[in-house]
Order: C-alpha cells, then structure tokens, then sequence
C-alpha cells in the first residue's frame, strides 16, 4: 500500500501492543521525529512499562509534539491510541498548529501480537490486555474521520504493513520553488477594464490561446520577460465585467503566467454555484446576472467549469523560499504553509474582534500590528486609500470597484502600479476614505511605531547583520540599556543609528610613548590595506546629526508630529542640547548650510544623518570637567605646592638622609609640572560658550540620506563633501584636515607622522586612521573599521598626569586591545545595520533593536582609558 | 597627601618620642598602595613638626584591583594622589600605630597628657561644605581652619573644588588626635579605598568609644565611615551616561536630596502612599501594579492588605527592585505571602504585555522623572495597551513649591525631575488622556492644602469606563 502525508502531519500510529509500530516507524520515519509512549516513561520513570507513569509520560510526549509542530516539524506517535479519548488530545494538538491528523492503522491478527509480546521478557502483561486492546481497535476504525483524522490508512496484515511505503508530499500551498518575479494584483470585483489597463502597463502582452472551448474565450496575458501575476481573489461580484475578468484570471492560471488564491465573494459564488442556500447580498446578483445571460447551450457546461476552477484553487501560498505569502485577507505567522479549517478561515475572512462598528460591519482584528514574521505578506480583502507597509505586512486593496484605484505590487522590487477607477461602480458600506484618512496623517507603520514592545529588546538577543555577523546581546547588558534608554534618551523614532566604540592603534614602545601613528599604519598594512586615511580628531564630544529638509519629512519619514526638523544626540542617544531652542537654531543654521549647498538636490533626499564631533568638549562634559579633570588638577596643584614647600623647608635642617631628600624634591617637582601639563591640557579643549558661534560641528561621515547608506563611497569622498558643507557655514562648521598615507611607501608614512606630530604639538588630540574604505576583510573576518593614536599630551587626560614617568610608563604599556577590537566591530556592524533597515523603511523595531544593541554592547565591562 | 602635626608643648621635640619617629631622619614604609615618608621640617624645643608624606601608586591601585573594588577608580584619573583619603587612615595606624594606641615605651607619662597640637591637611576632601567641617571638629573641642581651593582659576564659573586646606588646632593627648583624624579623614572623604566588611563597625565601635556617642553628628559621621560599595550594576551604568552625571533617583548625594528632606516635615510620602492605598482599596482592585516601584515602600503596605491578590512592582532600576527585594525579605517570606508579589524590570515607555489584565495600577511619583515627549509612550502603554480599570497617579504639584523657603525659586525638588507641573497642568492632561482612551477621571489633592497654591501633591484616580 502506498500511503501519501502531507510533510508537516501528526501522524498517529494505531494498533495493540505487539502490533509492530515501532518497527513501522523505525523503518519509515527518522528517529527523532518518533515520540514513543515507551520512551517517554522511560524519561520521567527509568522504566519504559511503569504504566503508573503513564499520564506524566503522555504530558511529556503532548510537550515534545507541540514544540515540533509550532516549529513546523512532522510527528509521528508511537502508543497504542486504541482508544478515543487517547486520540482526541492529539487531534486537537494538530488542529492547534493547523496541521493535518493521519491515522495510519496496525490492525494485525491477534495471535500474531501474543506471539510477539511472548518473545519479549520486559511485556509482562496477560494476554487479555492485548485481546482488549484490539476489541478497542476494532470499535474505534469506522469512527476516524468523524474524530478528526483527515487520512486514514488500515494495514490490515502483516504483509500489507510490510510492503507499505510512505510518501511525504509538500502541502498545496507550499510553492517556495516559485521564484517570481511577481506581479501582485489586489481585489479586482469585476472591474475587468482597470484589469486590462494594469496587466498591459506591467508589461504583459494580450496572447490568444489556442483553446477550442469558447467557455473562456481565448484571451490571455504572457509577460515577455516570464514574470508572473498573482491575483489575490474577490475577482467577481460588483463590477461591470465580472466574467471577462474570470475568463483572464482562469486562463493566465491555466497557462501559467498567473496564480491565484480565492477570495472570500467567490467562496461565496462557488457555494451558489454548488446549489448552496446563500444569501444574494453583496454584489453576487452582478455576477449571477451575468451568468444568468450567458446562451442556454453553454450555461450549464460554464457554471461546472467555473465551480471545477473556483474548487481548485488553494487558499493562500508560500512563495519564493518562504520569503513571500500571498492571500486574500492575510496570513498570520503561525499559520503560514499549514493546512486546516482555520487557516482556510484567515486567509478568506481575516479574524474578527466580534463587535461591530458603526455601520455594522465587524470590526477586524489587526494581526498586521502584531505580525513579526520575516516572510512579507500580501493581501487585500479591505479596501484602504493607500496601500501602507505595516511591519512586512501590506494591504493592497485600493478599492477599485469603489472608485479607488486597482493596485499591483512589484516583487521583489516593491513597486506599486496602479490605474485609477474609470468610475465608481458600487457604493461601500463603510467609506473607504474616511475624513481622517484624507487628512494628511502618520503611516500605520509610524503609529505603530510610536510605542515599541519590551519583548522585542529585553533578554538575550541575537541580531543577524548585513556585515554576516550574527551579534549576540547578553541578558544581563539589555538590563542596563533599557533603563538608559528609558531614563534619558530621546524619542527611538529619530534615534537610527548610534556610533561604535574606536580602539586605539597598539601600544608603541618609542621611548616616552604610549602611542604612535607607525602601529596603526603597520595594523592596516598587515590586514592587506594599502592605504589609509588619517583625519584629525578633534577634542569635543560625538555627536550624532539627523536632520530634515523640513517639517514634512520630519512627520513623514522619522513618524514625528511635534515641530521639530532634527535632532543632534550623543553616544548613548540622549539629546545633545538641553535647551530646546539652541537646538533648534543650531539645525536650522546647518539646514541653511545644505541648503546652500544644494544637498537636498544633490542627494535627492529630505533628510541626512551626519556623524560629527561637537566642540567644545565642555559644552557636554561639563560635569565631568568639574568632578573630575578640574577636581584632579585643583587637588594636584594645591597638595603639590605644600609637600614642596614642607620638603624645603625640611632641607634648610641639614638632617641626615639628605640624598633621600634630594630625590623626594625632583620627584615631586616632576610631579608638579606633570599636574601643570595635565591642567594645560584639558583647558585646550574647554572654552565659553555664550552662543551659537562658539560651538564648533565638524561632522567626518555622511552617514545616509534616503535610500542610501554611503559605506560604499570612500573617506576621501565622506571627507571632501563634509568640506563643501562646511565652506558654506564656517562659523559653525570645521572641516577636518586629513592626510591620504600609503602604508606601503616609507615616505608617505613618515610624512604621516610628521602631520601627527604637528597636530599633537598644537595641542590636538591627535588622528583617528580609516582604511580608505569602509568594509575591508582581512585573514580573520572584518577589518578595525578605524583606529586611533592619540597624542601624548591629551594621553595625561587619558592615563593621569604622571602616566610618562618612567616607572609608570613601561607598566601602562602592558594593555589587551582584544576586548576592544571585538566589541567596536560588533558596535560597528550593529550600527550601519540600523541605518540599514532605516533606508529600507523596516518597521521601528527592527531599527530600534540594532541601537538598543550597541548601547547594551557599550556596558559591558572593556578598560576605558583605551 | 601630606599631614603635619605641629606641637607647641615644652619642650616641643617630646613629639618625637610621641610618635616613636626619629627628628634627624626621612624614614619609608612600604604600604601596601605606596609609600609614607616621615620626616621634620623643624624641630625645637618651642615648636616641633612632623610630617607624614604619603605617595600613592596610581597604575599599581588601577592595575592590581579586584572586581570588588570602588567605582570611584573605574575613573582612571582620581584624586587619590593627591587627597587625605582612607589611604591616609592607613597610613595613620601603620606609621604611627603604637601612637595611635596610646603606648609609649619611653615616656608613658606624656601619652595621657593632653598637649597644644596644631595639623594641617594638604587637601582634605570635603564633599558636604565647610560647614560640615566646623560641625565634626568643634564639638570635639578643636578649632578649625580652612581655605577652599577653586577648580580652575581660569574657569571661574566652574565654582569652588571639594578640596580645603585644613588646620585643626586643639589641646589633646597624641592617640586622641591621631583617632579623630583615623576615623573622620574618610568621613569627610566619603569613599573608601577597600571592601568595607562587617568588621568595619566592630572598628567604629572600639575607634570612637568615649567621644562618638555623644557627638552630634554621629550619625552622619557613622553612615559615612560604613560606607558602602556600589554594585558592579551601577558601575555598568556609569559607563553608560559617563560624560553626565548620573542621579540615582534613591540614593542621592546629601546636596541634592532636596525632595526628601523638603517633603520629610509633612511626612508627605506616608500621606500619599496614604491616600494611594486609599484609592486602591476603594477601587476594589484585586490585582494591583505598582509601576515604578522603587525600593519598595508602597509594596510593604499592599501586601499587608488581604484585599490585594496578586500584586506586581515594576522599576526601571534593576538597583531599585535589588534593594525592594531585600528589603522585602522576598527570599524569607512564607510561600503563600512570596507568591502574591512579583518584582519585575520594565520600562514604563515600551509596551509590555506582562502588564495586561490588572485591576489597577498605582503610579506614584513617575511621570515627572521622564522627558515630557515620552509621555506620550507612557500614555499609550498605560491606557492603550495594560488598561487597568483603575489607574491611581500622583506628581508634585509645582505651584505649591514657593511654600518651601529652602527650594530655589523655579527649581525643581528633585535632581531627576524634567518637569513639574501645575495643577492646570496635570488636570488638562489627565482630561485628555482619560478622553482618548476611555476612562474618567478625578483629582484629589494630597498633603495640606493651601488656599492659593494648593496641595502639595496631586493625584488623580482614572477609572475605566
């Protein structure tokens, strides 16, 4: 016998002990999709007939089976189930993950299984129990099906179950070697000109076929290119050419350049056609008109076709790998590629909430807001005015039939074609364009967006990002990000992208040294980076600029309603100013810049985040200044003073131990003028800010624009258009000087660490290396995506005052970078995916959650003076 | 860093046998964070001085560090070098132990003599204001002075540094001077440099036996020498906020615990947990939240009501629900009590779903400790998403802070607080707000009411409807 299953099935194995189910299920399926009832009082017993254990094995055995079937995997379930009331739990285990019960029956002589039982020492039980079991068996096969077993096979001999082969076979919907391209077509009801107009602007071309029915006529549509077209159902009822458009649909499916799945109107016409009592509402009179009129000769013979095709068709479908799900009124996550009643159900109905609303329609569920599944979904079934991504999820039902307009989209270039209604052929019930609706208002993704979900950032998460490195967040540093992102940051709708850390090139052993530019270049240059570029880095604080050429694309790309046309934030995503109108100046003096730039034009966008650092230092770090570089320079100097002055004192005495005195003066006065140095140092980076022209923005990336993110344009590039920003304001701005070094070359190298020295001998904190591009791959993965050296002077800040002394500085040298590396190429990855999903329009948590990443990434424990 | 004792005793170089230190010579003794120097800058009948140099390693103290240790040295530049710190009592009870303990081998008569003695301190922190120095050291019988040090004479708007020169004079026997400046140097200081352990008050005890009992600052001088360490969670967080300044909204440094100390003569906390309770039991709520629990004290009290079945506390501060949880005993209450409370850590801006299905929700004090457009987060988690069928909320009432003299006028009474509103305020939002998600809502003032300002506290209670 040849027994076919669908491959994802709960498949129950029926028959008395002895009866040669596990042999069946050990020759047919492989071991880890078997649940044995055995096996199981084994786990939770030590002993596989302890039938005392029977019902805590059975708990297991449900567990096991349910957590295999919501993953999508095939059970098969080796117990007796003589009985109903053991199936029924496992039919309803299948109807939860809507998956379809298979009985396969091991219905063999008695004697056969007393035979086998008595060849067995651990079957200790009487015979009656076998001859009970198969009187059970006997009673329960003619009451399968009604149990709920979709597939019923009885092996009724030891030969039979021997020659048995089982074949699995993908499910109806289950068409993931469809690779498309698509054209994706929303509810249509009959409006078969707007349907004409849409396929020939997509590029199909009218064929005739070669079909000698006239049922269908002989018009169908081929795309020149093999494209295909998916018609997500309701194609009757309402519209003027309900079967012309039946006729199209019918024919491009049958000659393969069209798929389609039912809608719920043509459900309800197949039902009439099957001589069903339904009720004549909701446009189906059109469409039994039009048959009405069709020639007596051919009426008939058209209405048993029609309902053949109506019947076939399957109600939603897994497209493309399972990147694509198509049906008429959507497809929740967890029904998608499953087969039931209730998947049935969703994909024509939707779900209901149960109430109505005010004009007495139900009101509809919206699994859309809930969905967080990869697969993109694609439906129709309620008109709305604008088709809107709602988290990879789209309703493209524009209501044609109802004046709207007939919508496709493109995939996978997702695209939207549409042609508007010629008229308005029916009134809806519910206006489609509500007055709320016309308004100019948030998307649906954006209002959704405006509360994210603590599920999708609390506890240990895996992010998956275009860089192929899969970054782990640990439990434990999501904790710490919740409560700052809580506390301070600002509004997660403009917070895209946060900056990773940067480690510093390796320690340089140059007497007096702690860092020096040759280690970055011999880092570059022993990952295979020729050359590199070194811009200044400038002391002030990270500043991170998004900003909107105005307040339309605030509201229309950021989701933001309050006035406000960017933001400039900091490292861990808190807003840089306190004061909102500074801000405010502030951007709108930038904007002014790229305005007069022409940036807007030049980059066909409305918006831009600029990666910048913010001066001075002191603007930010204020409190950091006082409690802590003005705290140890203050205590430095006045505790200083003193011991010299004691020490002095001390010397005038002509005690013993002069020699240690001596050395005690030199050592401390080296110390004075170390603390001298340090406070020198710090105050290069602090100065009064009274008003806008005292801060200084020299922003070093283009980071993105719309539907961009410029990793693939070069630092020269990032560089060299910074500057013509800055040109046009450069009150505000600063442009950073840089230097392109080949590391191959010992002169364009040493020229590099003359600039270095230059810049640190003014006072500058010195240069941060860039590989002249972005992403670079060396021998072990992902290339430091920069480096920095610092100069010796800003190292006091860094390391304390005395860090140079000759005793501290051979101990400082000892450092691990490893800790930082690592971590600056996760942050690094994380933060361009952010930016990433932000071009692609992704839902806001998506974004969300590769920011909340970077900023848990930065509390975990990495040395901090690196 | 550097500490000199100056006597004026007859003969003066009797300081030496005090001390057990020889006048003529610079002795070293290796501590284990660095090095104490002995010596005399002058030695006379009529006046002697000793000083104590104290040089700390600042690499060795970052490098050989344990995880346990103070966050203050997760900052790498301190002012350890260069302050009289715990380092400082150390050194004291190291160099100059036999002192300190009041023996002396070759003159035993001058320990119990009490004798004019004059130390100055190069730098001593003093984080709670020069005031907090007279306080300590005048009831003990000594005279102070002091010169505070400016942060940056170039940045004078940067204000005074923490750091003073410090002359206290008095007539004291050698161990009483060396005891006061053991146990107060960290006192004034308030950090230590090592683990503080149980048997950090078993030396409190011995250390201040005869004068800390009856001092007047007692309690702050004890609170302050047992000193904690901050948890390794609090540090993670400091690395997060670093260039700002973190305020823990508990555990306020003494400057800034300004709501407290305001609210503490109306004991206006017990009068609004008061009226929250009330609230909540009137609502007949069986299962509560209290959203953004803190450390706890409300929790207490609804546990100790049978009414409440299921009660949850949720914070933002994993700190917080560390310290409700002990505080608690969460781990020593008997099953059946355990199990009717919850701690859990959320956030009051992202929706979560643990929070469905409640009775009611108390939020006591929250709403102005988050940035005001982030309200409308909150809005929608509270109301949209967990809608419990009471919602009790209070917030300071702004206009009543003109009562209190000591709160700068327009300042707010918290550190955290990013908005205080009025009364008009809250109510035209709380209005909305109930409007838009369905519930209605009443205000009902807590704490005394004045005729023109109000209350001082105002809360409002949102029923579903």
């Amino acid at each position: 016998m040849k027994i076919t299953i669908p491959k994802l099935s709960l498949v129950v194995l029926i028959g008395p002990s002895g009866s040669g189910k596990s042999t069946f299920a050990r020759k047919h399926f492989f071991p880890t999709e078997v649940l044995s009832s055995d096996h199981c009082r084994g786990l939770v017993s030590d002993d596989e007939n302890d039938q005392a254990a029977t019902t805590d094995a059975f708990d297991v055995l449900h567990y096991i089976a349910a957590k295999r079937l919501a993953r999508g995997k095939l059970v098969v379930v080796d117990a007796t189930n003589v009985q109903p009331e053991a199936r029924q739990p496992l039919v309803e285990l299948a109807r939860r993950y809507h998956c379809l019960p298979v009985a396969i029956v091991l219905n063999v002589p008695e004697d056969v299984c007393h035979e086998r039982n008595r060849g067995r020492g651990d079957r200790t039980f009487g015979p009656h129990v076998i001859r009970q079991q198969n009187s059970q068996l006997r009673r329960s096969l003619r009451g399968l099906k009604r149990e709920g077993f979709r597939h019923v096979f009885v092996l009724d001999s030891v030969d039979q179950i021997e020659n048995a082969t089982i074949q699995q076979v993908p499910l109806w919907n289950d068409r993931r070697d469809e690779h498309g391209p698509f054209d994706i077509i929303g509810d249509i009801h009959g409006c078969c000109d707007e349907l004409e107009e849409l396929l020939l602007e997509l590029g199909y071309v009218k064929h005739t076929t070669s079909d000698e029915s006239s049922l269908w006529g002989d018009v169908n549509y081929v795309h020149p290119q093999g494209r295909k077209v998916v018609f997500l159902g309701d194609l009757v009822d309402r519209g003027p050419r309900i079967l012309d458009t039946l006729r199209i649909v019918r024919n491009m499916v049958r000659y393969g350049s069209g798929i389609c799945v039912p809608g719920n109107h043509d459900i309800k016409l197949l039902k009439k056609l099957n001589g069903k009592n339904v009720q004549i509402t909701h446009g189906l009179a059109d469409t039994w008109a039009e048959i009405e009129a069709l020639p007596d000769e051919t009426r008939e013979l058209f209405r048993k076709d029609l309902a053949e095709f109506l019947d076939a068709l399957v109600s939603h479908y897994v497209l493309d790998e399972g990147k694509l799900v198509v049906a008429h009124a959507g497809m929740k996550e967890e029904m998608q590629g499953r087969g039931s009643g209730r998947v049935r159900d969703f994909a024509l109905y939707g779900e209901t909430t149960g109430e109505t609303d005010e004009f007495g329609l139900p009101v509809r569920y919206n699994w859309a807001a809930e969905y967080r599944g990869q697969a993109l979904v694609v439906y129709g079934h309620t008109p709305v005015p604008e088709p809107e991504w709602l988290n990879r999820t789209i309703n493209i039902d524009t209501g044609c039939v109802f004046g709207g307009k007939l919508t496709s989209l493109r995939y996978p270039e997702q695209e939207f074609v549409s042609v508007p209604a010629k008229q308005t052929y029916c009134e809806p019930a519910r206006p489609f364009l509500s007055e709320s609706q016309k308004a100019p208002n948030l998307s649906a993704q954006h209002q959704q967006d405006d509360v994210l979900d603590a599920a999708d950032v609390l506890g240990k998460r895996i992010i998956s990002t275009k860089l192929d490195r899969t970054v782990t967040i640990r439990e434990e540093n999501a904790t710490a990000a919740l409560e700052v992102m809580s506390r301070y940051a600002a509004n997660p709708k403009w917070l895209i992208y946060l900056p990773p850390t940067m480690s510093p090139s390796e320690t340089s052993n140059e007497p007096g040294m702690l860092e020096h530019p040759a280690e970055a270049f011999a880092y570059f240059r022993s990952q295979g980076v020729p050359q590199v570029v070194c811009e200044e880095k400038h002391m002030g604080s990270r500043a991170v600029v998004v900003i909107c050429r105005d307040q339309v694309a605030t509201r229309d790309r950021f989701g933001i309603r309050e006035d406000e046309i960017g933001i400039v934030y900091t490292r861990t995503g808190r807003r840089f100013f306190n004061n909102a109108d500074l801000e405010r100046s502030f951007l709108e003096r930038l904007r002014l810049a790229m305005t007069k730039a022409g940036f807007w034009e030049e980059f066909q966008t409305t918006w831009a985040c600029l990666d910048c650092e913010l001066m001075p230092w002191s603007v930010k770090a204020q409190e950091l200044l006082r409690s802590q570089y003005a705290a140890v320079g203050s205590a430095g100097s006045a505790s200083l003073q003193r011991v010299l002055s004691v020490l002095e004192q001390t010397a005038q005495r002509h005690i013993g131990d002069k020699e240690i005195l001596d050395a005690l003066r030199v050592r401390f006065g080296d110390r004075q003028s170390a603390i001298e140095r340090f406070v020198t140092a710090y105050r290069q980076y602090c100065w009064h800010v009274e008003s806008l022209s005292d801060l200084k923005l020299a922003p070093f990336h283009v980071l993105a624009t719309e539907g961009k993110v410029y990793t693939d344009q070069n630092h020269v590039w990032h560089m060299e258009t910074v500057a013509r920003l800055c040109r046009e304001d450069t009150d505000l701005m600063l442009a950073t000087s840089y230097q392109m070094i080949d590391v191959t070359d010992l002169d364009s190298t040493a020229r590099g660490v003359d600039w270095w020295k230059s810049l640190t001998a003014r006072g500058g904190e010195g240069m941060v290396a860039k590989p002249l591009n972005w992403i670079n791959r060396g021998r072990k993965g992902l290339v430091q995506p920069a480096v920095k050296c610092r100069g010796k002077e800003y190292l006091r800040i860094i390391y304390g005052p005395d860090y140079d002394s000759d005793e501290n500085l051979p101990r400082l040298r000892s450092r691990g970078l490893g800790r930082k590396r690592s971590l600056a190429l996760r942050e690094f990855a994380l933060g361009l995916e952010a930016l990433d999903r932000f071009v692609r329009q992704e839902p806001l948590r998506r974004i969300h959650e590769c920011v909340f990443g970077v900023l848990a990434l930065e509390s975990e424990p990495v040395d901090p003076r690196l | 860093m550097i500490l000199t004792i100056t006597t004026t005793h007859q003969p003066a170089t009797d300081l030496s046998y005090l001390l057990h230190k020889h006048p003529d010579r610079v002795q070293s003794f290796d501590l284990s964070f660095g090095t104490a120097r002995v010596f005399y800058p002058e030695v006379s009948t009529e006046r002697t001085t000793v000083a104590l140099l104290l040089e700390i390693d600042p690499v060795g103290m970052v490098r050989g560090r344990g995880a346990e240790q103070n966050s203050l040295f997760d900052r790498y530049v301190n002012d350890r070098p260069y302050v009289a710190s715990s380092f400082m009592s150390v050194a004291i009870s190291q160099v100059f132990g036999t002192a300190l303990g009041g023996r002396c081998k070759d003159r035993p008569e001058l320990v119990t003599t009490p004798i004019p003695l004059s130390v100055r301190i190069d730098v001593l922190p003093v984080r709670a204001g020069e005031g907090f120095l007279h306080r300590v050291f005048e009831p003990l019988g000594y005279t102070v002075e002091a010169t505070c040090h400016s942060l940056d004479d170039q940045f004078p708007e940067w204000g005074d540094s923490p750091y003073y020169s410090v002359t206290v004079m008095g007539t004291k026997t050698i161990s009483e001077l060396l005891t006061h400046l053991y146990v107060l140097i960290p006192v004034f200081d308030n950090e230590k440099h090592y683990f503080v352990g149980e048997d950090e008050l078993d030396k409190l005890l011995i250390k201040g036996t005869g004068w800390l009992a009856q001092h007047p600052e007692k309690e702050q001088i004890t609170r302050r020498f047992l000193k904690h360490q901050s948890s390794l969670y609090r540090e993670a967080l400091i690395r997060l906020v670093e260039e700002e300044r973190l305020i823990d909204i508990e555990e306020l440094p003494e400057p800034q615990q300004q709501e407290e100390s305001l609210e503490r003569p109306v004991s206006l906390n017990d009068q609004r947990h008061g009226a929250v309770l009330a609230a909540l039991r009137a609502s007949g709520a069986r299962k509560v939240l209290d959203l953004g629990c803190g450390e706890g004290k409300l929790l207490r009290e609804l546990l100790q009501d049978r009414q409440f079945e299921q009660i949850v506390g949720l914070d933002v501060s994993v700190r917080s629900l560390e310290v409700a949880s002990s505080r608690l005993k969460l781990d020593r209450l008997p099953p059946r009590q355990a199990e009717r409370l919850q701690l859990i850590h959320g956030s009051l801006i992202y929706r979560d779903r643990r929070l469905e299905g409640f009775d009611a929700a108390a939020v006591v004090e929250v709403i102005e400790h988050l940035d005001q457009p982030r309200l409308a987060a909150l809005e929608r988690v509270l109301f949209e998403f967990a809608k419990p069928a009471t919602v009790v909320m209070t917030t300071p009432n702004r206009e009543y802070n003109v009562m209190w003299e000591s709160l700068p006028a327009g300042s707010f009474r918290h550190a955290d607080h990013r908005f205080e509103w009025t009364r008009h305020e809250f109510q035209e939002w709380a209005n909305r707000v109930s409007g838009q998600y369905g519930y209605a809502v009443r205000f009902i003032p807590v704490g005394p009411e004045d005729e023109t300002v109000g209350p001082p506290t105002q809360m409002g209670v949102f029923e579903r409807v």
